[in-house]
């Protein structure tokens, strides 16, 4: 089904899973410019969710439904980091061609090899790659964890330059943060059968 | 004169085949390092030496039953969705087993379990030169496009499916460098040494250089430079090429510890 210019994506009744189904049913819709925190307890099936959209997880019931010029930008819960790599900050952004001004946070990162930060300047590099990407629709799945206060505000910053044709699905645990940036909440419960 | 054997003719061609072999399988292995596959190579380099013994009963090149044993076990690996170094370790144990017992049961099988598990460089030809030439060649052409790529799905795992690209394209193309990588390497050096080439020269660049064109670049140096010596080490001092060519590389494994000083 086409969406209309204001909606980006809409899910209809959507079970997802793996194997079996592990999440939904769950519908919402993301509008342009929207900013949308999904919930729920541990386990609940959010990061699988998010997985659904991205198309690697599958789908078990109900349906997608993007724009067709939707383009998607996913910072994964728990980004892996290759032990020893050389690659550099710099190197990392312009994969996704985040190459505008970085914040302050990112801006010592730049040449800096990825194994040699810590987890929380990779977590938010990645952020950053993903936000500066372009992409149209940004999914972040705990994108605090690791994160210092000062980082978390970092990450605010990052998280304003979206704009207001540009959306994002925040998963956080963080409940202040997910206050601050969402203008809804979609709950998401485990599959029951 | 003994210190001017390298030059003679009839070490040309080995010479300037071992050259490029070094700068490609060195290459490819800075990718299967990026991507946690260093072992993949080893894997195939020993199921590529199974198939080759079935060249002489079948009749037909050592290169091709080679490329079609390697070639199918990357193709299952490529329908698994998750690979790693178990698969692999299955694929070693798998290719070295059958390898032995296959040559045990053909006709001059031994001779040729033999070559290619200690290699054969000295009596490399024209054609593998020119094998060697058309994979660089291959590599230098696709790696603008194939190195980013490779690395979105390192880091962006989903990034293709999200955003309904195909990522088959650079996953089979890849594929097929480094099976065909892995033959010509296990051919020309046999198993082992091709395997240390794909293995060793980026271990200890990745820890001495910032960036990741600095990081291919020190990779293949380093790869050239320890071939070319042990080269010259094998003729002078009349050694088998392979078990040199590994010792020297092994000598490179102190450098990394420069790495963790700076």
């Amino acid at each position: 089904m086409a969406l209309d210019q204001e909606c980006l994506i809409r899910l209809d009744q959507v079970t997802a899973g793996y194997s079996g189904p592990v999440v939904g049913p769950v519908s919402f819709s993301v509008g342009s410019g929207e900013i949308v925190g999904l919930g729920g307890a541990n386990g609940a099936g959010k990061s699988t969710l998010l997985r659904a959209l991205t198309g690697t997880a599958r789908l078990f019931g109900g349906r997608i439904d993007c724009h067709r010029a939707l383009t998607i930008g996913h910072h994964q819960q728990r980004p892996e980091k290759p032990p020893e790599l050389p690659l550099t900050g710099r190197e990392l952004l312009a994969l996704l061609g985040a190459e505008s001004p970085p914040p302050d946070a990112v801006k010592p990162l730049l040449k800096r090899p990825i194994a040699k930060m810590s987890g929380g300047q990779y977590q938010l590099l990645q952020a950053w790659a993903c936000i500066d990407s372009g992409a149209r629709l940004v999914l972040l799945d705990e994108p605090t964890n690791n994160l210092d206060g000062t980082a978390i505000e970092a990450l605010d910053g990052m998280l304003a330059t979206l704009g207001s044709s540009r959306s994002a699905i925040l998963v956080s645990h963080e409940q202040p943060f997910l206050d601050r940036h969402c203008q809804r909440k979609v709950e998401v419960s485990p599959w029951t059968g | 004169m003994d210190g001017l054997m390298i030059f003679d003719p009839l070490f040309r061609v080995p010479l300037f085949n071992g050259l490029l072999l070094a700068l490609v399988l060195s290459t490819v292995g800075a990718y299967l390092r990026l991507r946690d596959e260093w072992l993949a190579a080893f894997a195939l380099a020993q199921v590529a030496a199974a198939g080759g013994v079935l060249a002489l009963p079948l009749g037909v090149p050592v290169v091709v039953t080679a490329a079609l044993a390697a070639g199918t076990v990357a193709v299952v690996y490529g329908f698994l969705e998750r690979v790693n170094n178990n698969h692999y370790g299955v694929a070693i144990l798998m290719g070295w087993s059958s390898a032995i017992i296959l040559a045990a049961n053909t006709h001059q099988g031994s001779v040729v379990v033999e070559s290619l598990l200690r290699g054969q460089l000295y009596f490399s030809g024209v054609g593998h030169l020119i094998g060697a030439a058309a994979l660089l060649m291959i590599l230098l052409v696709s790696l603008p496009w194939l190195s980013r790529r490779i690395m979105i799905t390192r880091f962006f795992p989903d990034h293709f499916s999200a955003n309904r690209q195909a990522s088959w394209p650079h996953q089979v193309g890849f594929g097929l460098i480094v099976v065909f990588a892995v033959v010509l390497g296990t051919l020309a050096m046999g198993a082992l040494p091709a395997f240390a080439l794909f293995f060793l020269p980026s271990w200890v660049a990745f820890v001495l250089v910032s960036g990741w064109r600095r990081a291919l670049l020190l990779t293949g140096a380093l790869a050239v430079i320890a071939y070319f010596v042990a080269f010259v080490l094998a003729i002078q001092f009349d050694q088998p090429f392979g078990p040199v060519l590994v010792l020297v590389l092994m000598a490179l494994l102190p450098l990394r510890l420069l790495g963790r000083v700076g």
